[in-house]
């Protein structure tokens, strides 16, 4: 597969997932510069996370103008696999490829710290690695998840499947815990709407969700949960 | 404008100072010259006051390739990895402004790695304010650690580390001092220097504003009631334009053609220029009218003396200019050239046609005045000191353990740095609050030369001062400062390599301060010999005193050690059920500058713990041995709270109980046994099969040691002194800011 991860001005995490990729999973993958304007050849686009712009108006609302965010519509309405991470995913629900905006965390604080995540759907092409009756650990480091919808539109997405992660605690909080079964979605860290950490859009090729995978994909680094999202995507 | 007296005065320049200058420029300063000489030679950019003092701190070893003088000091770490580091205050504008002077003061060290041609992989925090009961304090602290998670997320550098205290002394003048590390590739330092008559000066970054007019002048001086009038002279900061400004920088570091590289801080454009000058023995000439603005009408003087952040000036080969642009332009930042090195050795300002400032750029900074002021040893000392005797206290010992991890300075911090990003990077092992220091990973993928085995290195920071402890003994407390540092990056399995400090006293005109100063510096010179650890530069912050007089005597250290195997590393939690606990070092009848005796009794009072540094060093060498053998499952020191808090500590961390038994220290009070903070001492965990081993290693170094206990259970208890669940020890150490 080939991969290409956009690298705004204010990025941060890109570098982070060019490393996942490539030095972890030995894939295929090269930066693309926000004023590039062709991804042909590519198979799946990272957007990574970051302050694009500084995050100054509102996050993503200035990268979503981008020259190269052209092509990233063109490719996702295509059928091309997006996965946004962070501030990737605000920028995706800026440029109307995901629903939803988001708001500050409920605290105002920005949060860095490990959540467990619940897989919604396993049938996606992000998650099929998932074995079943897994929760994951991976970290959120944002200050503006706290994800949003209106009625409506949540119910359109539980009813498509779309809701792919949700921030959820799972009741037995022992170290190193792997298979754990159950869980109840009382941790939600930023006040999220229905706990929602993650969605995917209709067609199921395009995905946003504000836990970081690229920060748990290596054991030295306290897990590899993250791992099995991009996997889930290399095995297609 | 004519130069009056009154006018020299408010530019914070003495009689005899003036006479100086007239006698260097043989004729009276326009006022842009008063405004240069005035920041040049302030304490905070010419160290007047401490440059004599500072010759005796030991700044080699064969690992030091930059030491102080430099934006930051380099080490080798060997296998050709280079690391820059230092650590810099921003206390005064953050006792007037504390979101923006955290911010910038982490804008401004983070500039000093990457102008060295630097990555930054990581910042620390070393920060005090008054106690937590006053509104202004808490003021302060939510906008200093607002500003630090402003500035340093929107970078995308990890905060790994650092240190919070409080105490009445810091109340109107916190402390923020901030650290950053960085790794330089292909081994290729950028040094501030200008070199080649003809030779560009290039201006790149943001453009120049009203902001930050003065700042280093506004440094040197003590904070008043009306300091607060003083917030023009704090800068604004920009994180995003610094992101920008980062890559650009380090892209250009690689190219040939680059000459040197210095970032506008404290003293903005002035320093900058007339620094990069004088260390080359050049001259350069400046036009003002070409310098990028954001405001309009901006005189000359405030154009040299602006502090506008996110600004480097660069000297590169003529006939690249364009190739500098290029790089800039990619990052939408300005790129202009605004003057030239010349061979006269003079520093001249233009303004157009007109000159503005005309001054040999050694009369700036080497011929600034040197002073050695009066010393005294204070008043305070001797009663300090005295013994004391303490009526019992009405709680009973579990009590007293578990308000004293509820006491702020020992509690968990995790409020604060969870809005920290520490694990951008993907480089942290070990993220705040789990281990003595935090500690990175240098990943092989990216440097490409690991270890010649293949293992991977990693870096461990920690930043430490017991402020409490260099007020009640001045020396000892220096000596500590070093040693305990050192003793926080062993925890992790660390050999400490060099050093930087930040050392934050009061006004260096009142004798007992300057006593203070010596004597601290006398204590840090002693550890670093003894431990061998260099100190490769830092900063010197004095005036930090308010009407009710000045700070504890705070010579923060920052400390950097190495990891050879990464995969080493551990943290200070206790691990599984039946492991044992071992003490290295020797619990002493001392209870003297506790936090014990503070928090229980509020008292300030007695001799701070003695510190035997040749036994330090044993201890120390002692752990690493236990390291290399794979043996440490965990290992923490005993420092606030003593030996009981740390126990209850690893017991907390590691989310299981421990059963001890404390029998050497049998016969001292259980007050001294539980909570003396006695030095030199670490507990160590390892498997009960590996005992034998780690007590050769340990009888070898023929150092003290016990063996406490085993882990075990659900409670922590000690003796028959302490028995405690883990659940209501947890509850008391989370802190909810």
């Amino acid at each position: 597969m080939k991969w290409a991860v956009i690298v705004f001005p204010g990025s941060n995490c890109d570098h982070d997932c060019y490393y996942i990729l490539k030095d972890v999973l030995g894939q295929d993958v090269c930066y693309k510069w926000h004023k590039d304007t062709s991804l042909s050849g590519i198979d799946c686009v990272v957007l990574p996370g970051g302050f694009s712009y500084g995050d100054y108006l509102r996050c993503g609302a200035i990268a979503r103008f981008s020259p190269i965010m052209n092509e990233v519509i063109k490719f996702a309405n295509n059928g091309g696999i997006v996965i946004g991470i962070c501030n990737g995913f605000q920028i995706l629900l800026e440029a109307g490829l995901l629903p939803g905006a988001m708001l500050r965390n409920e605290s105002l604080r920005f949060i860095c710290k490990d959540v467990y995540l619940s897989i919604e759907n396993r049938e996606t092409i992000f998650t099929r690695c998932v074995k079943t009756e897994r929760v994951l650990r991976m970290p959120i480091a944002h200050a503006e998840g706290n994800y949003f919808v209106d009625s409506e539109t949540l119910s359109n997405l539980q009813k498509n499947n779309q809701i792919v992660f949700r921030y959820c605690r799972p009741e037995r909080d022992e170290r190193d815990e792997r298979d754990v079964v159950s869980f109840t979605y009382t941790d939600n860290p930023n006040g999220s709407i229905d706990s929602i950490a993650g969605i995917c859009n209709k067609n199921g090729n395009v995905l946003g969700m504000m836990p970081h995978p690229e920060r748990a994909a290596e054991q030295i680094l306290g897990g590899v949960d993250g791992k099995l999202i991009f996997e889930s995507v290399i095995r297609q | 404008m004519e130069i009056t007296k009154q006018i020299v005065a408010e530019h914070g320049i003495t009689e005899e100072e003036y006479g100086k200058i007239l006698n260097i420029l043989k004729r009276t300063p326009t006022i842009t010259e008063l405004g240069i000489f005035s920041v040049m030679w302030s304490e905070h950019c010419s160290y007047k006051s401490s440059r004599s003092t500072l010759k005796m701190l030991p700044t080699k070893s064969e690992r030091v390739l930059v030491g102080p003088g430099e934006n930051a000091g380099v080490v080798d770490i060997g296998d050709g990895i280079w690391i820059a580091f230092k650590i810099e205050s921003h206390n005064h504008p953050s006792a007037v402004e504390p979101y923006q002077g955290a911010a910038t003061g982490v804008g401004g060290i983070l500039r000093d790695i990457f102008t060295m041609g630097a990555r930054p992989i990581a910042i620390l925090d070393s920060l005090r304010f008054g106690k937590m009961d006053s509104s202004q304090s808490r003021r302060l602290l939510s906008g200093v650690v607002s500003g630090i998670a402003g500035y340093g997320n929107c970078m995308g550098i990890p905060t790994i580390g650092g240190e919070i205290c409080f105490d009445a002394v810091y109340e109107k003048n916190p402390l923020v001092n901030v650290m950053s590390l960085g790794i330089i590739s292909d081994n290729k330092i950028v040094k501030a220097c200008a070199t080649g008559e003809g030779n560009p000066i290039i201006y790149v970054g943001s453009a120049t504003g009203r902001d930050g007019i003065k700042g280093a002048s506004f440094a040197s001086r003590e904070l008043t009631e009306s300091s607060y009038e003083d917030r023009p002279a704090v800068q604004v900061g920009d994180p995003f334009t610094e992101k920008l400004l980062l890559e650009a920088c380090l892209e250009l570091a690689k190219q040939d053609y680059l000459i040197g590289m210095q970032d506008m801080g404290a003293a903005g454009l002035t320093c900058s220029t007339c620094e990069m000058a004088s260390k080359s023995n050049v001259g350069i000439e400046i036009d003002l009218s070409l310098v990028p603005k954001r405001a309009q009408g901006m005189t000359p003087y405030e154009l040299m003396l602006s502090e506008s952040q996110e600004r480097m000036l660069v000297c590169v080969k003529k006939g690249y200019e364009k190739e500098v642009e290029k790089i800039f332009a990619k990052w939408d930042l300005h790129s202009v050239v605004i003057g030239r090195v010349t061979s006269d050795g003079i520093f001249r300002v233009m303004d157009g046609q007109k000159i503005v400032s005309e001054i040999p750029a050694k009369a700036l900074t080497d011929d600034a005045p040197i002073y050695q002021h009066p010393e005294k040893e204070p008043e305070y000392l001797k009663e300090a000191q005295a013994a004391f005797s303490l009526q019992p206290s009405a709680f009973s010992l579990n009590e007293i353990l578990l308000k004293l991890l509820a006491s702020p300075v020992i509690a968990n911090k995790a409020w604060i740095y969870e809005q920290y990003d520490h694990m951008v990077r993907t480089n942290t092992i070990l993220c705040p609050g789990k281990g003595d220091a935090g500690v990175v990973y240098i990943k092989n993928a990216e440097y490409g030369k690991g270890n010649t085995e293949g293992t991977e290195k990693a870096i461990a920071m920690s930043t430490d001062c017991n402020g409490r402890y260099c007020y009640l003994d001045p020396y000892m407390g220096g000596m500590i400062a070093v040693a305990e540092a050192a003793r926080n990056v062993v925890c992790v399995g660390a050999k400490p390599l060099a050093l930087t400090n930040c050392l934050n006293f009061g006004s260096p005109m009142d004798p007992e301060v300057m006593w203070q100063f010596r004597r601290v510096v006398e204590g840090i010179s002693k550890a670093c010999q003894a431990l061998d650890v260099p100190v490769t530069g830092g900063n010197v912050s004095f005036y930090n005193e308010t009407e009710a007089g000045p700070i504890y005597p705070t010579p923060v250290i920052g400390m950097v050690g190495v990891i050879e195997d990464a995969s080493n590393v551990t943290d200070m939690g206790f691990k599984d059920e039946g492991d044992v606990i071992i003490l290295l070092g020797e619990s002493r009848d001392e209870i003297g500058g506790s936090e014990y005796l503070k928090i229980i009794h509020g008292m300030i009072a007695g001799k701070p713990p003695l510190l035997d540094i040749e036994r330090e060093q044993k201890i120390q060498q002692a752990v690493l041995e236990a390291f290399e053998a794979k043996i440490v499952k965990s290992a923490h020191d005993c420092a606030e709270g003593g030996l009981s808090v740390t126990l209850a500590e690893c017991c907390l961390q590691g989310k299981i109980g421990a059963k001890c038994s404390c029998q050497s220290a049998i016969n001292m009070s259980p007050i001294s046994l539980l909570f003396g903070e006695s030095q030199s001492r670490i507990v160590v965990s390892v498997s009960s099969a590996n005992l034998e081993q780690l007590r050769q290693i340990i009888v070898q170094a023929g150092i003290p040691y016990e063996v406490l206990g085993v882990v075990n259970g659900d409670e922590l208890i000690i003796n028959e002194l302490i028995q405690l669940p883990l659940k209501e020890m947890e509850t008391a150490y989370q802190w909810q800011g």
